[in-house]
């Protein structure tokens, strides 16, 4: 057992990083967040060349023939950045619609009674069946048709745009392997909470050492260094939850990683908020965006009510 | 990332698995709570099994008459003992995860020799004499004074919270050597034995009704300077050798003990109807997200210890697993009481003792508001204060 990093891993999670504040990184962040921009298609192409889509497909198939491990280790990066669009769904959607692999084609996600995130811009659409685990299944169906009855939503998150959507008959074709979209759309989904509830805990840790209140550091108070204790701790649970999942793809821990890491997410994002006072409740400073991703993340793929009932069954 | 075990950790597995299914049937029954003599002969009659079939101070080094196993056999080892109901570590916990590992660490060939194989073979019983009225999370604020009078120090003061007193050979005791210097630099190790003249043992009743722990008053106890591990005045550092180990891998039998409670809750749900209710129902499922988590937690605090080639746990990692668990024990027990219902008034009822001792989790061994100090000081680097 070596439940740990391996260099390689290291490596591709250094390399992700590196090229995220390369493209992404906070002044371009928040000018993206000014021009209300979406989806940026020529960093989608960028990032289907490093084989952000990719990944997983074999070499054979033009991929990198890496594991959920790895994509794991990638959407937390993408949870980090706040890099906004559907990246989940067309990196599941890079086998089986054309396009994806290359970040060509956007692929946007229609769980039936959801909002659909990024409806607009998508060049595709998956549309998840019913259920959870290996019954589960999953369509792609014409994006324009189902547009074309949708209307949009004002979303709570300035990122990512929301249309509500009628229920699509499922025309489409069906998936090959359909049944383990949902489970690993669950995962790759609690990986960006992770990689969020880690970014707020040191957005929390930076401030609470800088700003100085009573003529100390915040952070050298208990009351507040014991609420930037308490995020480690929900990250680094979480953190063992998602690898650990991605190790064994097993649906029961799967849903476990999602509870705890919207948990993560959505608790560290708030006592972040918290720790940074009154600067904390402005649009000018990050943590609101973080949050805001965290709860619409919170109610896709898997609910917390629905999770903790997979996990109930599991129970003898 | 690879939670796949390798052929010797199966192997391991296995031979482990065979030896507790042949012993296991043939061991006495388990003496009552109250019965101290009786819990002390149970408990030291398994370690001489242990001792006997090789598995004795498993992850300890050689050299200190250890196996000098891997973090991941010792995690095998706690697992396949927990899930095989085997006895618990019980009276042999101070000697086997503080005092012994202290010795093997920091003590002289001489100490080692006397000390140590007593404690693998069960022979001998250690306490722990750390905590006193006066100070508890601010332990370095101990007053147990130790004056030096020819090749003796003479001891008094008093100490609290020491479980097994009652039934202890030794305990392993810190003193104040030098009422002058800062805090932490006054202390000394000593190991004291524990029917020494001016020793007196009181019990103390904890809300469980039981006595766990006692309080234990020293009135010129004399102890020889040769029963002092590490250098006079350099017992602070001594001794977070063996707190790190406490936070280590302390709790892994009972992550395993907590996940078949669970299992346990759920079908005493579904016999009484009460799984029919989806807030006790989700309860229990993100209590099972936990224990899983917390499972993966250690296997992840495992391996990186393995990776250190060291044989504990670090002390950190170890506040953030503590910190989770000792909640969620807590959590685990007041779902319950859920399940249990009207029996849950009932003492007599399987998990009603258990939610009233899991109250100490968050308490012993370094309270919660602690943890989080070591884990914003020491991981998070926040400055230290008020």
């Amino acid at each position: 057992m070596d439940f740990q990093l391996s260099d390689d891993q290291r490596a591709l999670r250094a390399g992700v990083r590196e090229l995220l504040a390369g493209r992404f990184g906070r002044d371009r962040m928040r000018a993206a967040l000014d021009d209300g921009t979406g989806v940026d298609r020529a960093l989608w192409r960028e990032l289907g060349e490093a084989g952000f889509f990719a990944l997983r497909l074999p070499e054979a198939e033009g991929g990198v023939g890496l594991g959920l491990p790895e994509s794991v280790l990638l959407f937390e990066e993408v949870g980090r950045s706040l890099l906004p669009g559907p990246l989940i769904a067309t990196h599941l959607a890079a086998g089986p619609v054309k396009g994806a692999a290359q970040g060509g084609t956007v692929v946007a996600v229609l769980d039936p009674g959801q909002p659909v995130a990024h409806l607009g811009e998508a060049d595709a659409l998956l549309v998840l069946g019913p259920g959870y685990g290996p019954r589960a299944s999953a369509a792609s169906v014409d994006v324009t048709r189902v547009r074309g009855d949708a209307t949009p939503v004002r979303s709570i998150d300035p990122f990512t745009p929301l249309w509500r959507a009628g229920d699509p008959e499922e025309t489409g074709e069906r998936l090959p392997g359909g049944g383990r979209l949902r489970d690993e759309g669950a995962l790759l989904t609690a990986a960006e909470q992770l990689g969020s509830a880690a970014r707020t805990t040191e957005m929390a840790v930076q401030h609470a050492g800088e700003r100085e209140q009573f003529g100390s550091p915040i952070g050298s108070f208990q009351a507040v260094k014991h609420l930037c204790a308490g995020m480690l701790v929900r990250a680094e649970l979480a953190r063992c939850a998602v690898y650990a999942a991605a190790v064994t793809a097993d649906p029961v821990e799967i849903a476990g990683a999602k509870l705890l890491a919207d948990d993560a997410a959505v608790r560290n994002a708030r006592d972040c908020l918290q720790v940074h006072g009154g600067m904390g409740f402005t649009w000018e400073a990050d943590v609101h965006l973080h949050l805001k991703r965290a709860w619409l993340r919170s109610g896709q793929w898997l609910t917390a009510a629905a999770a903790e009932e997979v996990l109930a069954g599991d129970l003898c | 990332m690879d939670l796949a075990y390798t052929e010797e950790e199966r192997e391991f597995r296995a031979r482990l698995r065979e030896w507790l299914g042949g012993v296991l049937p043939g061991l006495p029954p388990k003496p009552r709570p109250d019965d101290w003599p009786g819990r002390r002969a149970y408990d030291t009659a398994w370690q001489r099994m242990l001792h006997d079939a090789g598995y004795a101070g498993l992850h300890w080094p050689v050299d200190a008459g250890g196996r000098g196993a891997t973090p991941t056999q010792h995690l095998i080892f706690l697992e396949e003992t927990e899930k095989a109901g085997a006895p618990y570590v019980g009276a042999n916990f101070v000697g086997l995860l503080h005092a012994g590992p202290t010795i093997a660490a920091e003590g002289t060939a001489e100490q080692r020799a006397r000390w140590l194989p007593p404690v693998l073979r069960g022979d001998e019983i250690w306490c722990q004499g750390f905590s006193e009225p006066d100070a508890g999370s601010d332990l370095a604020a101990l007053r147990t004074r130790a004056v030096r009078d020819g090749d003796h120090y003479v001891v008094s003061g008093s100490k609290i919270w020491t479980s097994h007193a009652e039934v202890a050979d030794w305990c392993e005791l810190l003193v104040r050597t030098d009422p002058a210097a800062p805090k932490h630099r006054g202390i000394t190790w000593l190991a004291m034995e524990m029917d020494a003249p001016g020793v007196t043992v009181r019990p103390l009743r904890t809300l469980a009704g039981s006595t766990e722990f006692a309080e234990m008053f020293l009135d010129e106890v004399r102890v020889p300077l040769s029963h002092r591990v590490g250098a006079e005045n350099d017992g602070w550092r001594v001794t977070m050798v063996t707190l790190s180990f406490e936070r280590g891998t302390a709790f892994v039998g009972e992550v395993v003990a907590c996940r078949r409670t669970l299992d346990e809750l759920a079908a005493e749900a579904r016999r009484s109807g009460r799984w029919d209710d989806p807030v006790l129902r989700r309860r229990l499922g993100r209590l099972n997200a936990e224990f899983r988590a917390l499972w993966r937690l250690t296997q992840w605090n495992v391996s990186e210890a393995q990776r250190a080639g060291g044989g504990g746990v670090p002390g950190t990692g170890g506040s953030v697993f503590k910190l989770r668990y000792s909640h969620a024990r807590q959590e685990l027990y007041e779902a319950a009481a859920e399940v249990l219902g009207a029996d849950s008034a009932d003492l007599d009822r399987e998990w009603v003792l258990d939610r009233l001792s899991s109250l100490s989790y968050t308490i012993a061994a370094g309270t919660s508001q602690i943890q989080r100090n070591i884990v914003a000081e020491r991981m998070l680097g926040l400055p230290k204060g008020r």
